[in-house]
């Protein structure tokens, strides 16, 4: 195609670095990332991390089982803060999430070439995120082993479920979502699977990769199947990247209180979405090809590239900062203005410097290129701009429940270390699903490196 | 069964592949496939298949989705559980639109991902082709032309010279099992 290569050429002469490294081959792509999974011993290093990762998992669960033994009495909430930790890490982590599918299906569609070497690990960590977020409604329930009165179907106490409730659509959004991304994820990784089964020389190996495989054998005819499905599936799940932060922001701004009840929510979510989503992939990807010796597949072009995601995604987030402080004044509303009172000089003011400081003032040192490109000064943004999300979230649930209508209400929230235990046990999850998933399926799309390399170097064997 | 699937052809890129299969559909073989490391646009039109069913499998399953869940919740609230929340009439179908909505993409990605395995007729673990030694580049660097058998204009000898004219590196035999 030689519109991919042309675009290249000019971007090159733009001085921007390239996409792909030079002298990159079908062959060299395939040995190099299906080595990754097949040959590359187990290293000291990771294997420190996935012993540190497994204990804060294994926090998790023992946090998970006195929670199911005490109930939700462990954690600091009561009323009138009833959502604590449990919906603010909810909404981080699901907002992590959208970074990945927005990464595959959205630029996907856009034809953004550059997508190619990063999809595979932002829709992983997509699916891990998501796992981790929907661990928190189920706990919060109170009973968690009752949640499947959440879902429709015909049962003996002829109840059903309140459909004009954000709640339940959360339920719907978030498991559509993740099976989606799953659908979408494992599709792109069945064709890899096949190179590995290929590749292999052990032979139990070779029998596991051929049966997640599912006999796939480069057909053509096959090909073309799997590519309109394939672009079907990114053209469903881009309606549905921004639908799923939308209905969350419905949990907020369906209810009738000071700080949540506003129009930009849907818009306020995505964005934010977004942005620590992006934060989360450069976090994954800088130490990614550092010690996997990526650097000519995941070059600096693609941490520029998501260097200037964070900035746009982060400007609009500042823009929603400033149109709810006019929105509070300009609205006449007593309870809006006393809201943001509350949150600029209330019991958590800190949380609201904090907030501005990391989400809307550190990041704009993304505007200076150089930032853009030293992998070590993103790595401490994108830390940045992952934890302020956070404390955005502690913000937006934490201040509204503080400062409701009536002063009889008001109350404090103070996190028990439970609370933090469950927070960190997500964590260690996470890592876990995520150093197991760069062991054991190429972390880079091997089929689409090829075709990459179809489309930009000037193809030799 | 015949003890030979086919004649496979070996070629070094896309482009020598893709004239390759553009001249053996002009000859008239018809059962047969092209291999290739990653998708490579046209080639499949080139050996005859112009349209795929991913689409319309896709679109049914996003109309079953969509319709289904819209049916089953004005059921459910004006006819099974009627339900006063805030004095909003039972059919609020506004209060609907996410959920149909969830559910006509849940559908729809169903369609297109089952419709694709379903028409490609996988999985299926085995097929003749694995037992040839060099089809295993056609996941690294290679390019193949297999003709089958079953064409009716599979001839053993004057399909192998007619693959080895068109620049093939090498033709194999496959053998059925």
């Amino acid at each position: 195609m030689p519109e991919a290569r042309e675009v290249e050429l000019m971007q090159e002469a733009a001085g921007r670095p390239p996409v792909l490294g030079r002298g990159q081959t079908y062959a060299s792509v395939s040995d190099h990332i299906s080595a990754i999974v097949l040959r590359r011993p187990v290293g000291i290093f990771w294997l420190a991390l996935f012993a540190g990762a497994g204990f804060l998992f294994a926090i998790l669960q023992y946090a998970i089982a006195y929670l199911l033994m005490e109930g939700v009495g462990i954690w600091g909430v009561n009323i009138p803060i009833a959502w604590g930790f449990a919906i603010i890490n909810f909404v981080w982590w699901i907002g992590i999430g959208h970074a990945g599918t927005l990464i595959s299906a959205i630029l996907y569609l856009l034809k953004q070439s550059w997508r190619s070497s990063i999809n595979r690990f932002a829709e992983a960590m997509t699916l891990f995120a998501v796992m981790c977020a929907g661990l928190f409604p189920l706990l919060h329930l109170g009973r968690p082993w009752l949640f499947y009165w959440l879902i429709p179907y015909p049962n003996t106490m002829t109840m059903w479920p309140n459909f004009r409730s954000p709640l339940v659509w959360d339920v719907f959004a978030v498991s559509t979502y993740f099976t989606v991304s799953l659908l979408f994820w494992y599709q792109a990784v069945v064709p890899d699977v096949a190179t590995l089964r290929d590749h292999a020389t052990n032979r139990l190996v070779k029998k596991i990769y051929g049966l997640l495989a599912m006999g796939w054998r480069n057909s053509a005819r096959h090909w073309k199947r799997f590519e309109s499905g394939y672009l079907l599936l990114a053209a469903l799940a881009t309606p549905l990247v921004l639908s799923v932060h939308t209905v969350v922001s419905f949990d907020f701004s369906v209810a009738d209180m000071p700080g949540w009840h506003e129009s930009i929510y849907p818009p306020y979510f995505v964005s934010g979405a977004i942005y620590s989503g992006f934060a989360t992939v450069l976090i994954l990807a800088i130490p990614l090809r550092k010690f996997f010796g990526l650097e000519q597949l995941v070059t600096e072009r693609h941490l520029d590239n998501c260097g200037q995601f964070m900035l746009a995604t982060g400007l609009l987030v500042t823009y929603t900062y400033l149109a709810e402080d006019f929105f509070s004044w300009y609205g006449n509303d007593p309870y809006g203005a006393w809201w943001n009172w509350n949150r600029a000089h209330g019991a958590y003011r800190i949380v609201w410097y904090l907030d501005l400081i990391m989400v809307c003032l550190i990041p704009l040192l993304l505007w200076i290129p150089k930032v853009r490109k030293k992998p070590l000064f993103l790595f401490i943004v994108s830390l940045d701009i992952v934890m302020g999300m956070w404390i955005e979230r502690v913000m937006i649930v934490i201040i509204t429940l503080n400062s409701p209508h009536m002063p009889s209400s008001y109350g404090l929230y103070i996190p028990t270390r439970w609370d933090w235990a469950v927070l960190v046990g997500t964590i260690g999850l996470f890592t876990v699903c995520f150093l197991l998933f760069v062991r054991l399926i190429p972390m880079i799309p091997i089929f689409e490196m090829r075709k990459l390399v179809h489309e930009i170097e000037v193809p030799h064997t | 069964m015949k003890a030979l699937w086919g004649l496979l052809a070996e070629f070094d890129s896309p482009k020598a592949l893709l004239r390759a299969a553009r001249l053996a559909y002009r000859e008239g073989y018809r059962k047969m496939d092209a291999y290739s490391p990653f998708p490579i646009p046209e080639l499949a039109e080139t050996i005859g298949l112009r349209r795929d069913g991913v689409p319309l499998l896709t679109l049914l399953g996003g109309l079953i989705g969509g319709g289904g869940a819209y049916i089953l919740q004005y059921w459910i609230n004006v006819i099974g559980f009627p339900l006063n929340v805030g004095g909003r009439p039972l059919h609020s179908w506004p209060s609907f639109i996410p959920v149909t909505f969830e559910m006509t993409v849940l559908f729809a990605s169903f369609g297109a991902f089952f419709g694709m395995w379903a028409l490609n007729r996988l999985p299926a673990v085995y097929h003749p082709l694995f037992n040839s030694e060099t089809f295993a580049g056609a996941s690294r660097n290679r390019f193949f032309l297999c003709i089958e058998t079953v064409d009716p204009l599979f001839e053993l000898d004057g399909t192998r010279e007619f693959l080895m004219d068109l620049n093939a590196r090498l033709v194999e035999e496959v053998p059925n099992e």
